[in-house]
């Protein structure tokens, strides 16, 4: 393990390392905005992780320049499409969670986890 | 080429000590905020890696559309979250073994930016070769046309995605009428503040 391939590699480290931070957020933590928030963190690193992958050495964004010279080379369009609509779709997903905490602390008076649960077991 | 690897691994380190400050920080407006912070340093680090066109998404989408939504559902419920009474350790070790399998799962990946990587020499022709001639020279963005034309059906699937969440949202969030007997039986264990 040389200094080029930690180098090549650690894009993808922090990206896992980004990950878990959310991934811990979504698991440890009993108050459900900060559970929102935890998905929204780990979404972020997988939208991270994507355009990372489409990156390409001495390229450029992928908006074909005529005038350039031809074997110019070009980061890969794919990824950056997917990831479009992943970060629109994530938005819809976030604001109907956030919806349903709103409806969650009218019926309950509380958004942390434990006090819902007591509630529902006194009933 | 040394100048923008420093930013990289700059904006990167930001992007981590951001992360852990989130998932440390008690008040929850605060943590909107670095939220907000979070995405917006996101979105730099895209542009830096070639894709300006996710770059201003996410920071128009993702910084601020998110942020403002986070920011009316804590007008709406409460700004502190409540102190833990012991520090959880089971998720931590969850957390770091999954992350240990992910990191040895990254080795034997190809490196950023290697050329020769499957995700630069799958599909022959590529999409950038391919679009010059099929969007009859006039359109140089190929983001632009993968996303409306070659992955069209994609857009207009997520297009209806947004559409069911917005009306989604509008019914949870609709206020009792005269219809919904159902709800006002349920026993109100506090009285709220709304």
């Amino acid at each position: 393990m040389d200094i080029s391939s930690v180098l090549g590699l650690f894009n993808y480290w922090i990206v896992i390392v980004l990950m878990m931070t959310g991934f811990y957020i979504v698991i440890a933590r009993g108050n459900l905005i900060k559970t929102v928030i935890g998905l929204n963190i780990f979404q972020i690193s997988v939208f991270l992780l994507y355009i990372t992958m489409g990156r390409m050495e001495a390229g450029t964004a992928p908006i074909i320049q005529k005038t350039a010279e031809v074997d110019q080379a070009y980061s890969n369009p794919l990824p950056s499409v997917l990831i479009l609509t992943a970060i629109v779709v994530g938005v819809a997903t976030t604001a109907l969670a956030l919806a349903l905490i709103v409806r969650i602390r009218e019926d309950y008076g509380s958004i942390e986890e434990d006090d819902i649960l007591a509630l529902d077991r006194e009933s | 080429m040394v100048m923008l690897e420093l930013i990289d691994i700059l904006v990167l380190l930001l992007l981590a000590t951001t992360a852990v400050a989130v998932a440390r920080i008690r008040n929850l407006w605060a943590a909107v905020m670095f939220t907000g912070i979070y995405s917006f340093l996101g979105a730099a680090w895209m542009l830096i890696l070639d894709a300006p066109d996710v770059a201003f998404t996410e920071a128009a989408v993702g910084a601020g559309i998110s942020t403002v939504l986070l920011l009316s559902t804590l007008a709406l419920t409460s700004r502190e979250e409540k102190p833990i009474k012991k520090f959880p350790i089971l998720p931590l070790i969850v957390v770091v073994v999954t992350g240990a399998t992910l990191v040895y799962g990254t080795l034997d990946m190809p490196h950023v930016g290697d050329p020769t990587s499957p995700v630069h020499t799958r599909m022959e022709p590529s999409f950038i070769e391919k679009s010059d001639h099929d969007m009859h020279g006039e359109l140089p963005n190929v983001v632009t046309a993968v996303l409306a034309s070659y992955r069209g059906y994609d857009t207009l699937g997520e297009t209806t995605v947004i559409f069911t969440a917005g009306i989604a949202v509008l019914l949870i969030l609709r206020r009792p009428g005269k219809l919904s007997v159902a709800s006002s039986n349920r026993s109100q264990p506090e009285e709220s503040d709304g």
